[in-house]
């Protein structure tokens, strides 16, 4: 049962995935992209139970792995969203023709 | 005796765990709401920075609900990973040029991917054969997805960073041997799913997903990296809800559905500006041999050159210029003198706005990251084909700047063409063409472009960073001059 819920949650998320992202302007794809990148790295929460969780040696030092690569991601991600982000300048008020 | 103060603490502690995995599932839902407001924000260019701010606070909330979590028993190890990350991930962003960021994205992606396959893994390890068949096949397609896209995403960042060649690496019998490994693969999943105890299955498949992401991308070219970093995009994402399948917890779910239909959208709409479909990209090792169409056009024709200095005369006087760039113009670094030039021609009155394609560059929408970071605001960048081809009509000049493929009429005009159907900009509508480009090579797609033909184009042949500075001068030259 809980497996049912677990796709309704899914189908739901990616519905709204589909509608939030369609609507994207062109010219943020590529922070939306680093954007979406960051937030995958939420793989981070799998990664911290694996990493702290005492299923043998082996498994702490595969999950600790996971920890390294999954906060890499998440920290690298969302500084460079940001940066980009900061970049876009609005539009100045009109008539800056002749400063 | 004993046994009635362990279940009173037994009691004790379920009460205990019952109120602390509210805090955790309310951690999560706040994380998952933050995330879903970022993406909305990015729906909004002056909202989007705050918007995004919000969704890396929601991840923050999203792990140290984590860490309460009662499964975690030791932090020690925790905290190294999460140190070693931090001091991983904080200069790669901080450091990392714009003109870089598909190489970036792809690299972080195979850092992402490679955190669920392990997770995958050592929740394998842990559960072994006790798992419910939901289980093994949430977690078989974790780690299938994920090791696909590690070395996938690897692939692509060597090919984007020029660490193997761009050119589509293929042999003979090649999409046999990939849809054979995909077969095994798909054997060994179903063998799982009936048996979890199977580990022999289970790390043939891990094996096979990781080799069949390096077999996948490198037949295919270095221009239709975007649509392949799109896709693992999408691969990332699933891998992460197949995370939150396997261990049951609904952030990773959402997260992962999010990621997964951003990066399908995006790869559905760069193969359209390509003129592509999905399935000649991922199959069809473009460029590997130039579709040489158009080339029997009769007598080769001569494209007019034009000296700098008669250039500038033209720009310094025009009411309206649209500048085309395309990833050339990355490449020769020239996005801060366009600025100038941008500058000086709107000093003199003139109106400059930027035609942007949506597959110019190297990734969907890089060339606006590269122009804003130049200072120019994002009110001159047009990115929508038709309005740019609107304003076209209108424009005295049209520069075109490392762009090739998506100026080129055959698109539009000759039905043999490889590129006919494709949405291009319509420069030579425009009073005057000029067109910078380094040498009389062709495109991405080999495809001769007859724009460097028509009447109205002239020809600036140069380094991109180079002729615009001399540009430059000669306009200024020609005030003093006055």
């Amino acid at each position: 049962m809980t497996q049912i819920f677990q796709l309704y949650v899914f189908l739901l998320a990616g519905f709204v995935g589909f509608i939030i992202i369609q609507r994207v302007p062109p010219l943020l794809h590529t922070p939306l992209m680093s954007a979406t990148n960051a937030i995958s790295g939420i793989s981070l929460v799998g990664a911290l139970v694996a990493a702290g969780g005492k299923y043998g040696t082996l498994s702490t030092v595969l999950g600790v792995i996971a920890v390294v690569c999954a906060t890499t991601n998440v920290v690298a991600g969302f500084l460079i969203t940001d940066r980009m982000l900061a970049m876009f300048k609005k539009p100045e008020a009109k008539a800056e023709g002749g400063k | 005796m004993i046994a009635l103060p362990l279940s009173v603490e037994a009691a004790a502690a379920t009460t205990a765990l019952g109120a602390r995995d509210w805090v955790i599932q309310l951690a999560y839902l706040a994380a998952s709401a933050l995330f879903i407001l970022g993406l909305r924000s990015l729906t909004k260019p002056a909202d989007a920075r705050l918007g995004m701010q919000q969704a890396a606070a929601g991840m923050l909330f999203a792990v140290i609900g984590t860490l309460l979590d009662a499964n975690i028993l030791t932090y020690q190890w925790i905290l190294v990973g999460l140190v070693l990350g931090t001091a991983l991930g904080y200069p790669m962003a901080m450091k990392i040029e714009m003109t870089s960021m598909p190489q970036f994205i792809a690299f972080s992606h195979a850092f992402g991917a490679m955190a669920a396959t392990l997770v995958g893994i050592v929740e394998y390890r842990h559960l072994g054969g006790t798992m419910s068949t939901g289980v093994a096949a949430a977690l078989s397609f974790e780690v299938l997805f994920g090791a696909l896209t590690v070395t996938g995403s690897l692939m692509a960042f060597g090919k984007l960073q020029e660490l193997i060649t761009g050119r589509p690496i293929t042999f003979k019998g090649q999409n046999a041997v990939n849809f054979l490994m995909m077969g095994v693969a798909a054997v060994c999943f179903v063998m799982v799913v009936l048996n979890p105890a199977n580990t022999a299955a289970f790390y043939t498949m891990v094996a096979l997903a990781f080799l069949l992401g390096v077999t996948m991308v490198l037949p295919i070219g270095g221009g239709d990296m975007p649509v392949v970093v799109s896709l693992l995009n999408s691969y990332a994402g699933l891998a992460a809800s197949a995370t939150g399948f396997a261990i049951g917890n609904n952030v990773l779910i959402i997260a992962g559905a999010l990621e997964g239909a951003g990066g399908f959208i995006l790869s559905i709409l760069m193969s359209k500006a390509m003129n592509r479909s999905f399935a000649n990209v991922l199959f069809g090792a473009f460029g590997s041999a130039p579709t040489a169409s158009g080339g029997a056009k009769g007598p080769a024709k001569e494209s007019k050159t034009i000296s700098t200095e008669d250039a500038a005369l033209q720009v310094a006087y025009a009411g309206s210029v649209v500048i085309v760039p395309g990833y050339g113009m990355a490449v020769a670094q020239a996005q801060h003198t366009c600025r100038e030039l941008h500058e000086l021609i709107q000093k003199k009155g003139g109106d400059v706005k930027y035609a942007i394609h949506p597959v110019a560059g190297r990734m969907p929408g890089h060339l606006n990251v590269i122009l804003s970071e130049a200072g120019i605001d994002y009110g001159a960048l047009l990115t929508d084909v038709d309005d740019a081809n609107r304003i076209l009509q209108t424009a005295d000049v049209a520069i075109i700047i490392g762009a090739n493929d998506i100026v080129n009429p055959d698109a539009e005009e000759d039905k043999a063409s490889p590129l006919y159907g494709m949405p291009i900009f319509r420069p030579w509508t425009a009073k005057t063409v000029f067109v910078i480009k380094r040498g009389k090579g062709t495109g991405f797609s080999g495809v001769e472009n007859p724009l460097f033909f028509r009447d109205n184009t002239l020809m600036l042949y140069g380094d991109a960073k180079g002729v615009l500075g001399n540009l430059i001068k000669e306009i200024k030259a020609l005030d003093e001059g006055h």
